[in-house]
């Protein structure tokens, strides 16, 4: 049985029909066009389509539609775009962190959710926070890098 | 790089025509297609570099356009990390060619010779003169609608203004802001569709009830063709849960027709093989000094990308539209109408990049599923991807192997026999290989076609399970014989690097043993076998930049070890020094990797390639297998086939060495055997402790200590 069902998506109220059990990951990359949040498993096992839902870190492969209902979900596109792109997005352009990239934006949102309760996570407190996000290419090394980056200039802003 | 302009490079000779590989724009930019694909390893911007340098344009000017089967020149597969080799060579060839063009034209236009011509950024000047004209102005009167002649000299390295800097990919920025891949292609129109695959890979369908599915929301239509089951659904949560329902509905007959999975080296030693000499000389006498033997094996292992196959198709007005992250778009177009019995003429293959690929997984496949439900709604594009369990039960898994290596030392610590034997599947199952069908859903046809065998490509063109088996070290006698396993129970093809892997780990931990019992140091060990003096340097590179100390002991706990190749033996010279520390299990501290990869054109791409190879290939070496039971593969998930994550991932320092005068060699695939060895080696420096059995679980390792 399909509902309407309200969601806030990157700060945009949308209403979307579709059965309440519907995995979100559906729902952002079908009704709403938001592509960047990419299906990696179904199960929640390797954080390739993460979003944040109230600022918590989720897997929205494994989060039926309706428990995002009247909360507010961020994916990628609610960072940054090409043209203006999040420090963060920035500081994987500046260290090249990526290699076939289909990881890489489920990267960038846990790094975000680290960041907003630790602004400046030591390197083993970011590698553990992405320890439930896998890469396959081996980029960890230049994720880890470009989230380091981030926190750097950061900063550096703060202190100027 | 190669000076000789005399015969064309192997892809542009196939493919002469120059505007097939660009075309000046008059807006100020320039479209350029290659035969290569994006497949994670950076190499659409690699060749955008060497096109960007060889026109004397800027790199941002550059548009490159996916493979596609109406236009894009045909440079086979993607694969074997010939891609800078073959790809970059032609694209340089065709590009020098273009540039020249074009200066002709200006040279007409202003009555002046070429030597009076300088380019910079597209824009002709005419030395002591202020004529300029632009390429754009002069792309309707340069005629690029004719063959390469190889009659124009490519750049000489010290001409080199881009080839050789560290510039940014094309594809980063969209990937990590949006849609860029083949699963976010959207068609007007659009269905969705999901297969149902079988329980295990010779099971047959007895019968299936599909009422429940056809009565679901959004289903727009169930094709079964033998025991091939796919749907279509207008939404893509729709077309998974009918899937699900449909799976429910079946009623297979399964056999148990798959080998003990804990027991592949025992299976894989007792079948009839196709046997073949790689390698025979005899040594001259010498007196006998020490002699040892050693078995090293490997199990399957999953490629394992993180996005699962995915794949588009549309049948429309008598053409077939395929849209495909395979390696070879234009083998699988011609497999595609093989099938289907189609003519290629009315069938287009075009490529969008997918998730990482590591070599042969499921992206053909997936194609073919599309065209088959796509077949049932003509006029409707058919978007199918595969589950996550599709991928781990069906893509072919890299095969098992087993090498037994056996060696005598001199009494002065020098080896004077060499004699290796191994076993295993051949590597290759890509389609279009074999006259049977290449395509997993044309197996589960009711014509009963079988999976072709694997092949191997010839091993002076890097082989396939035989690649790297001949060590690359100068011993006076050696035997190499490959026992290539004809039976194939579980399905394999390439994964990167092919035996290489397996073969490299023997040798160079085989090397470690033999160094050990001659009471060298290992890198001295290797140094004195190897007469190439590329060899050595990156050998010399690597011990200096690692801080190597010649027979320094490890304290128990930690260690450094060692591990060398030349990739296929004619490729990239790798040498690998990893430290371990070893608790429970062994963790990889600190790789440091020095490559010699002839001329670089992008360093960071390399050091990416590097980086990402060693950290997979510690995955490989440390924790993964696929496991099956004696009927189906029983890894299906994340949760069944664990990798390597953040907080284990080794920090990876690397050490270019550039050779701008020799020819480029790919980098994609060299470092994994040296890494698996070097592992190895460092604990047995650490605690004295040899493992020969992959992966190198905290089992394998007691196991080993108990030996």
């Amino acid at each position: 049985m399909t509902e309407t069902i309200k969601l806030n998506v990157n700060g945009v109220e949308h209403s979307v029909t579709a059965e309440a059990d519907t995995p979100l990951i559906y729902i952002l990359r079908n009704d709403l066009n938001l592509m960047g949040t990419r299906f990696g498993c179904g199960l929640g096992q390797c954080g390739a389509c993460n979003v944040l839902i109230d600022g918590n870190n989720v897997a929205s492969c494994d989060t039926p539609l309706w428990a995002a209902a009247g909360k507010r979900t961020t994916t990628i596109e609610g960072l940054g775009t090409p043209d203006h792109l999040h420090p963060l997005q920035q500081a994987f352009v500046d260290e090249q962190a990526a290699q076939c990239g289909y990881c890489v934006n489920g990267i960038i949102i846990s790094a975000k959710a680290l960041l907003d309760r630790n602004p400046e996570p030591g390197e083993d407190e970011i590698r553990a926070a992405l320890d439930r996000n896998l890469c396959r290419c081996g980029t960890h090394n230049r994720f880890i890098r470009a989230i380091q980056r981030m926190v750097r200039e950061a900063k550096g802003n703060v202190a100027r | 790089m190669s000076n000789s302009t005399a015969k064309l490079p192997p892809t542009l000779d196939k493919n002469r025509r120059l505007d097939r590989w660009v075309r000046i724009n008059i807006e100020g930019t320039v479209t350029v297609r290659t035969g290569k694909v994006e497949i994670g390893q950076g190499i659409v911007s690699a060749i955008a570099q060497i096109a960007a340098e060889e026109l004397d344009i800027n790199y941002s000017r550059i548009r490159m356009m996916p493979v596609d089967t109406t236009i894009s020149p045909n440079e086979g597969s993607t694969s074997g990390s010939r891609s800078v080799e073959e790809g970059g060579e032609a694209m340089r060839q065709a590009c020098a060619e273009i540039r020249d063009a074009l200066l002709q034209a200006a040279a007409r236009k202003f009555d002046t010779s070429l030597e009076k011509l300088s380019v910079e950024d597209g824009t002709i000047r005419v030395r002591g003169s202020s004529d300029t004209i632009t390429y754009w102005q002069l792309a309707p009167e340069a005629n690029l609608a004719r063959d390469a002649t190889g009659q124009v000299r490519p750049k000489h390295a010290d001409e080199f203004k881009l080839v050789g800097k560290a510039l940014p990919r094309l594809d980063i920025t969209a990937k990590l802001t949006g849609a860029a891949f083949i699963h976010d292609l959207v068609l007007p129109g659009m269905l969705h569709g999901r297969i149902v695959r079988p329980p295990s890979y010779r099971a047959k369908l007895l019968s299936l009830d599909d009422g429940a599915a056809r009565a679901m929301p959004g289903v727009r239509a169930i094709v079964r063709e033998g025991s091939f089951i796919g749907v279509i659904a207008g939404r893509e949560e729709q077309a998974v849960k009918a899937m699900q329902a449909l799976a429910r509905g079946c009623e297979w007959r399964e056999q148990a027709d798959l080998p003990d999975v804990d027991a592949m080296p025992e299976f894989l030693l007792a079948q009839a093989a196709e046997d073949e000499n790689l390698s025979d000389k005899s040594a001259a006498s010498t007196a006998p000094g020490k002699t040892l033997t050693a078995t090293y094996t490997r199990p399957y292992l999953a490629h394992a990308s993180i996005g699962p196959s995915c794949a588009l198709a549309w049948w429309h007005e008598g053409t077939l539209e395929v849209w495909s992250h395979s390696q070879s778009i234009y083998a699988l177009r011609d497999e595609i109408a093989k099938i289907l019995k189609l003519s290629p003429d009315n069938v287009i293959a075009r490529h969008a990049d997918g998730a990482g690929c590591y070599g042969h997984n499921g992206a053909d496949d997936a194609a073919f599923d599309a065209v088959l439900l796509a077949r049932a709604v003509e006029g409707h594009p058919v978007r199918v991807q595969w589950m996550r369990e599709d991928e781990f039960a069906w893509e072919p898994f890299g095969p098992a192997m087993v090498v037994k290596v056996g060696g005598s030392l001199s009494v002065n610590g020098n080896v004077t026999e060499w004699k290796e034997e191994i076993w295993g599947n051949r590597h290759v199952s890509r389609p279009g290989r074999h006259p049977d069908p290449g395509l997993l859903a044309a197996w589960h046809f009711d014509q009963g076609y079988e999976p072709p065998p694997a092949v191997d490509m010839p091993l002076a063109m890097g082989g396939g399970s035989q690649r790297n088996a001949v060590p690359y070290y100068d011993f006076p006698g050696q035997s190499v014989i490959n026992h290539a396993v004809k039976a194939m129970p579980v399905r394999t093809s390439t994964l990167r690097a092919l035996g290489a892997y397996i073969n490299v780990f023997a040798i160079e931990s085989f090397m470690d043993e033999l160094a050990a019992a001659a009471g060298i140091d290992p890198v001295e060990f290797r140094l004195r076998h190897l007469k190439d003096e590329r060899a050595q340097a990156v050998i010399r590179a690597a011990a200096a930049k690692a801080g190597w100390k010649p027979n320094a002991k490890g304290d128990g706990t930690h260690g450094m070890g060692i591990g060398f190749a030349r990739y296929k033996n004619i490729g990239d010279y790798v040498a690998v020094i990893a430290k371990v520390a070893v608790a429970e299990s062994v963790r990889v501290v600190r790789v440091v990797a020095a490559i010699d990869c002839g001329c670089i054109v992008n360093p960071d791409g390399i050091i990416n390639q590097v980086e990402g190879g060693i950290v997979q290939a510690t995955s490989w070496t440390l924790k993964e297998q696929v496991r099956f039971d004696r009927t189906r593969i029983t890894t299906r998930t994340w949760e069944d086939y664990p990798i390597l994550n953040f907080s284990e991932a080794p920090k990876v320092e690397t050490v270019l060495i550039n050779r701008p005068e020799q020819a480029s060699l790919g980098v994609g695939e060299g470092m994994a055997g040296p890494t698996a060895a070097a592992i190895a080696n460092a604990v047995f420096n650490a605690m004295g402790v040899r493992v020969r059995e992959l992966p190198m679980t905290p089992e394998r390792i007691v196991a080993a200590m108990g030996e």
